[in-house]
């Protein structure tokens, strides 16, 4: 069957032959979620931080952990309809004779993009920082807002 | 090690607890990420426990066993619709068995931005002393 399309047979063009193996991978991933009990919602994140994206009727919402990460480290830039979040993350406050017994957290640059679907109205855009998360509140510009269509 | 000042972070996916004592409430729980650290004084533990407010963790040293656990309020308006998940939401917990000996009135506790700084100061004796061997 690879060997087809890959002579471009008509209709399919002519595709990589991986994309067959690349299906068959993400249908066991899903599998194994399910499986697992996880919810299949999720997907893989490969850049950090991993972000949460909701909306709902006038804004998007962007959430991530950064913990340990104070507002001044943070850059955050706001262009046509994507956000860019770039920062740095340090770990402080060691001592110089310490011995460690574990070391789990990480300290490094990060730098992440994310597009929005929808236009948005790049000067309303608030970002707090609480806790270690950061919330970015992206406003939905008027006219891509869901319009109610009354049916007479 | 050069390399290290510029390198990227790169994603973790948040651990799990593997066997959960029985909760009262569902959901998940996972172990935060810690460094410990150990001083001639004291030992450092420090946490990253995004999301957890002061009043929602909860430390317990008895038996030698530290305790950590954090409570998370959910913080979405409920009328949000999910587009992108990468990550899990849910309360933290992690047990450690200390080695030394510490002087449990003396602990520090600080909780900022999501971070957990515990400095444990260790009891007088536990701290290293030169034994005089005579001769004779």
């Amino acid at each position: 069957m690879i060997y087809r399309r890959m002579f471009g047979f008509p209709g399919w063009g002519v595709r990589s032959p991986f994309t067959e193996l690349e299906q068959l991978r993400r249908q066991i991933g899903r599998m194994y979620d399910e499986y697992s009990g996880t919810p299949s919602l999720r997907g893989r994140a490969g850049v950090f931080p991993p972000v949460n994206v909701t909306e709902n009727r006038e804004n998007y919402y962007l959430r991530a952990e950064l913990p340990g990460i104070r507002a001044a480290d943070l850059d955050i830039q706001a262009t046509g309809n994507t956000i860019s979040l770039a920062g740095e993350r340090k770990i402080t406050g060691v001592e110089e004779n310490a011995r460690y017994h574990r070391r789990e957290r990480e300290a490094g640059k990060f730098s992440r993009v994310i597009s929005l679907p929808d236009d948005i109205d790049t000067d309303q855009v608030k970002a707090n920082m609480t806790d270690g998360i950061l919330t970015v509140v992206v406003p939905k510009a008027e006219k891509a807002k869901p319009r109610q269509i009354t049916v007479k | 090690m050069a390399d290290t000042e510029n390198k990227e972070l790169k994603v973790r996916e948040k651990q799990e607890l593997a066997a959960p004592a029985e909760q009262t409430r569902s959901g998940l729980v996972f172990t935060p990420h810690v460094d410990i650290y150990e001083t001639e004084k004291e030992i450092i533990l420090v946490a990253d426990m995004p999301g957890v407010k002061t009043k929602d963790l909860t430390i317990d040293l008895r038996d030698d066993t530290l305790t950590l656990s954090g409570d998370i309020e959910p913080f979405e308006n409920p009328d949000e619709q999910d587009m992108m998940i990468e990550y899990e939401v849910g309360k933290f917990y992690r047990q450690f068995t200390l080695s030394e000996v510490i002087d449990q009135s003396k602990i520090d506790a600080n909780l900022s931005d999501g971070v957990l700084r515990l400095a444990l100061p260790k009891v007088e004796k536990a701290k290293p002393r030169r034994i005089e061997v005579k001769a004779g």
